[in-house]
């Protein structure tokens, strides 16, 4: 006995190749998070650490990458993962962009 | 003794808060005047870097990014100065409460580092500091607000 619905929900939702930018899977989105002169380094690194889980040596490299390069890729994948993690840095004020990986 | 640690992790795990009440003060009177703003003056200038674009170069994208995160993000910022207000006054911060703490100083940092076009060199002593001149009262609380949040940072990540 099934208490299903007798109507069964057909997916709705229609790929429009060429229109849907997350529909092309082999280009992940990147978060890039860029150097700015009042985030503190430690406050950079212990945001890595906290959203990312990275180990303190990682976050710190990354953080070292921002400041000397002025830009590091800090997380990728999808676009909502990527809108999701630009929100999260953005929440606790640091300088985050997402684009499509070339 | 002017420039002992204000925050340090407690043996029982919480965060201990050793602020003298004119610190306690200033600090809590601080997320009153960041709420005004962004109720009074949502354009301002200074606030910019609380609300970087996601998509820099899509403008098209941002607006869509704007229309659907934007009214989040601000109630994070708001919430992160409610926990500072309403915990100024105590000892002792959970570690949650440490967190909120961490981004609402963020927060003010970033709109008077922004007003105050702050830049990483540092600043030389030849400035004369005219104590009457309300940029010097600013970079003071700038680099206060500075001194808490390294500690604070040190703090949790002990």
């Amino acid at each position: 006995m099934s208490l299903a619905p007798a109507e069964v929900e057909v997916e709705a939702e229609v790929d429009e190749p060429g229109t849907d930018e997350a529909a092309v899977p082999d280009r992940p989105w990147v978060v890039i998070v860029w150097n700015d002169p009042i985030n503190l380094m430690s406050y950079v690194a212990f945001v890595f650490q906290k959203l990312f889980g990275y180990s303190k040596e990682k976050a710190h490299k990354l953080m070292l990458d921002v400041h000397h390069k002025g830009k590091a890729v800090v997380s990728s994948g999808t676009r909502e993962r990527a809108e999701l993690d630009v929100f999260r840095l953005h929440e606790h004020g640091l300088w985050a962009t997402m684009q499509h990986d070339t | 003794m002017l420039w002992k640690r204000r925050i340090t992790r407690a043996r029982n795990g919480d965060i201990r808060l050793r602020l003298p009440d004119e610190e306690r003060e200033l600090l809590g009177g601080l997320p009153g005047q960041l709420r005004a703003l962004l109720r009074d003056d949502p354009d301002d200038p200074a606030l910019r870097r609380l609300f970087p674009p996601a998509y820099s170069e899509h403008p098209q994208n941002e607006s869509e990014y704007r229309r659907l995160m934007g009214d989040e993000l601000m109630e994070r910022h708001l919430s992160a100065l409610a926990v500072l207000e309403e915990t100024v006054r105590t000892d002792h911060l959970t570690d949650e409460q440490a967190h909120r703490w961490l981004a609402a100083l963020n927060d003010l940092r970033l709109v008077l580092g922004t007003r105050l076009d702050v830049s990483e060199e540092p600043i030389g002593d030849d400035v004369a500091a005219d104590p009457d001149d309300p940029e010097v009262a600013a970079l003071g609380l700038y680099h206060y607000l500075s001194w808490l949040q390294e500690q604070l940072v040190e703090a949790l990540s002990s």
